[in-house]
């Protein structure tokens, strides 16, 4: 009896590992992985064509290190498993992709794997990039392949046990990456599918604005519902058509001319975006950026966004906190942001209806107001302006008062913001 | 410390902007339909720098943020892009030129090297007679046994700097004089190589460096401020990034 008991639990034990192993190895196919390279009519169209890309894609604001030779590697992409450093995309023989195919470029790009077939890590976006088509893929290598050779070694992620064993990516695959070039969706235009197409695949803006689990990935319904970006802890706001959280209020021509220039009538841009608009939007064409709006517009809310935790603040509180401050307000704000709220048209942002500043997570504007920042210099908007930090001349309390004034104040219906929650983000830059 | 940031620059920014507050106010309210405007200029532009920099960029209150009033614009220029490409480390500096281009820090640099407000009196310091003097030898004539070249060799002969690229290192305050000479010492903060200043200062004992600083930050700033017309002689060192 017992040996029967015996043998029974060790079938067992073996049909799960070989139903665990079968399982690992069908959700880690890849259906287009053999497309063909096809050579281009013109290479020097193609290299043109590749230049284009690569500002879609952003790829040098990542590989590039701060202060660092372009291209050529070295900046840490904080993780919460550790610091993963981006590779040297310069053709050098030794140290870049310079012996590199664009087969082993499709690789990489299309399946997440490098030249000698090892896993790469996710902070490479290659579920993003898998979306990419060949051709595009290709012209990218070859542009990669025109820029100077700069011999910097990589190095290796710094991550802690057990994240740095590269085989439990396979797990990881498995769950969160669905291989596969963009197919166009036969019901809408041809524009809305460019749009889909940049944002899904090159753009990767799902990788920031998507919610992520603990072991950082994001569930495939919920992309583009907006989230807080691990470790680096701005928050990205959900992209789709929603009237109250998402685009749906934007005029397209003022979001166009915010992805562009970094400015918009009521608005300007910061934080990690305003890195993507200086390194990747301002230099795409009205065309893209129209596709890319319109399509980002057109889509449903993803996930109920997240509201915050019932305000824990009694009425009197927030009364005397949005008296106190409407007098910094007065004081400290009021001459940029004006006493209407409505700020200075593509100069100083508004405040009045904001949904940056509406946020339930205050994140955001607690940072703004703590660290200030400048819209970044873009060809549309060479010269911007700027709001001084106030971090070193506000209290927590002064920070909380002020931000609970404007969250409401000309008709803004946001909760409280506790000196608690701006203590967070003092040092945080 | 802390207080006196807060009065500081509350009192700063109320009495230098009392005028734009009641102009907006009132603008808002008998033009409620119409956008608010403000001058299209570089100062208005760099307005979010004088809340700590002070009026004009003449100081902050406390040793933390120093005067850039007046500093020669290829100094101030540089300075900018340390700041952006990490060569120097002070977070909030670099989350505000982040995203700014070469040519936008130029001008950033330009205007503020053309602003000539006065110095405040220097500071009291706790210094002593003998400290002073070996501070006042090294300024004007180093140390050649400890191969310390005289810092008014580059600095020029008044210390107030010298076109385009080295700064005054009169009218500061001892406490930033101290930072940046630290900062140096242990590496955190660079210039562009070959590192004149880092040079220089592994060369420099506790005691020299405090001698240094308590004579610099009591010298009176004279009249004309101006940094030194561009270098024509030889400088005892090789430095980095001295033209524009």
């Amino acid at each position: 009896m017992k040996r029967k008991i015996i043998w029974g639990a060790l079938a067992l034990l073996l049909t799960i590992i070989a139903s665990t192993l079968i399982w690992l190895v069908l959700a880690n196919r890849n259906p287009d992985h053999k497309q063909p390279s096809v050579p281009p009519k013109n290479p020097v169209k193609q290299i043109k064509q590749g230049e284009y890309l690569a500002r879609v894609g952003n790829c040098m604001s990542c590989h590039t290190a701060r202060g660092g030779e372009q291209y050529a590697g070295g900046r840490a992409v904080p993780t919460p498993f550790g610091n993963i450093y981006t590779s040297n995309l310069t053709p050098d023989a030794e140290t870049g992709i310079g012996k590199w195919t664009n087969s082993d470029f499709w690789q990489a790009m299309h399946n997440g794997k490098s030249k000698d077939g090892s896993l790469l890590y996710p902070a490479f976006p290659y579920t993003n990039y898998t979306k990419v088509t060949r051709a595009d893929s290709d012209a990218v290598f070859a542009y990669l392949h025109t820029l100077p050779a700069v011999s910097k070694k990589n190095i290796a992620p710094e991550l802690r046990f057990p994240y740095d064993n590269r085989a439990l990516l396979y797990v990881w695959r498995a769950l969160y990456f669905r291989p596969g070039q963009y197919t166009n969706d036969d019901k809408q235009s041809v524009e809305w599918n460019r749009g889909a197409y940049l944002a899904q695949g090159l753009g990767h803006c799902s990788a920031c604005h998507s919610p992520r689990d603990s072991f950082g990935g994001t569930n495939l319904k919920a992309e583009l519902g907006g989230g807080m970006i691990p470790v680096l802890n701005w928050y990205a706001p959900p992209l789709n058509g929603d009237k109250k959280n998402g685009l749906g209020n934007w005029e397209a021509a003022h979001l166009a001319a915010f992805l562009k220039t970094g400015v918009a009538p009521s608005r300007s841009v910061s934080g990690p975006m305003a890195e993507v608009v200086a390194g990747s939007l301002q230099h795409m064409s009205d065309a893209d950026i129209n596709a890319l709006s319109g399509y980002l517009k057109s889509l449903p809310q993803q996930i109920a966004v997240q509201t915050a935790a019932a305000e824990n603040i009694r009425p009197e509180d927030k009364k005397a906190m949005i008296s106190a401050g409407a007098k910094l307000y007065e004081n400290q704000c009021a001459t940029c942001h004006q006493a209407s709220g409505r700020g200075v048209p593509s100069i100083y942002p508004a405040l009045a209806g904001s949904s940056a500043i509406n946020t339930p997570i205050a994140t955001n504007a607690i940072r703004m107001v703590l660290h200030g920042g400048y819209a970044p210099s873009t060809v549309g908007n060479p010269r911007p302006y700027g709001m001084p930090p106030f971090g070193q001349a506000m209290s927590d309390e002064e920070v909380a008062a002020v931000l609970t004034y404007v969250r409401n104040s000309w008709g803004n219906q946001g909760n409280a913001v506790s000196s608690n929650q701006v203590n967070q983000y003092r040092s945080r830059h | 410390m802390r207080t006196n940031r807060f009065t500081f620059a509350r009192s700063a920014l109320r009495s230098a902007l009392i005028a734009g507050i009641t102009i907006f106010f009132f603008g808002g309210k008998f033009a409620s339909a119409e956008e608010a405007r403000v001058p299209d200029t570089i100062a208005q532009r760099v307005a979010a720098c004088v809340v700590c920099h002070g009026k004009e960029g003449r100081a902050g209150s406390d040793g933390y943020y120093p005067r850039i009033a007046g500093k020669p614009a290829g100094y101030l220029y540089n300075q900018l892009i340390n700041f952006r490409d990490g060569k120097r480390t002070y977070p909030v500096m670099t989350s505000m030129l982040e995203n700014m281009s070469d040519a936008y820090l130029r001008e950033i640099a330009q205007y503020f090297s053309d602003q000539h407000p006065p110095y405040p009196a220097p500071q009291a310091t706790q210094s002593n007679p003998a400290e002073l003097e070996r501070g006042r030898l090294l300024v004007h004539d180093g140390d050649k046994a400890k191969g310390i070249p005289a810092c008014v060799a580059c600095h020029s002969a008044k210390m107030t700097g010298t076109a385009p690229a080295i700064p005054g290192l009169i009218g500061l305050p001892r406490d930033y004089l101290l930072g940046q000479i630290g900062a140096w010492k242990i590496g955190t903060r660079k210039a562009a190589t070959p590192d004149c200043m880092a040079h220089i200062v592994q060369k420099m004992d506790a005691a020299d460096i405090r001698a240094v600083t308590a004579w610099l930050s009591e010298q009176r700033v004279p009249a004309d401020a101006s940094p030194a017309p561009a270098l024509k002689i030889k400088l005892p060192m090789e430095c980095g990034k001295l033209s524009p």
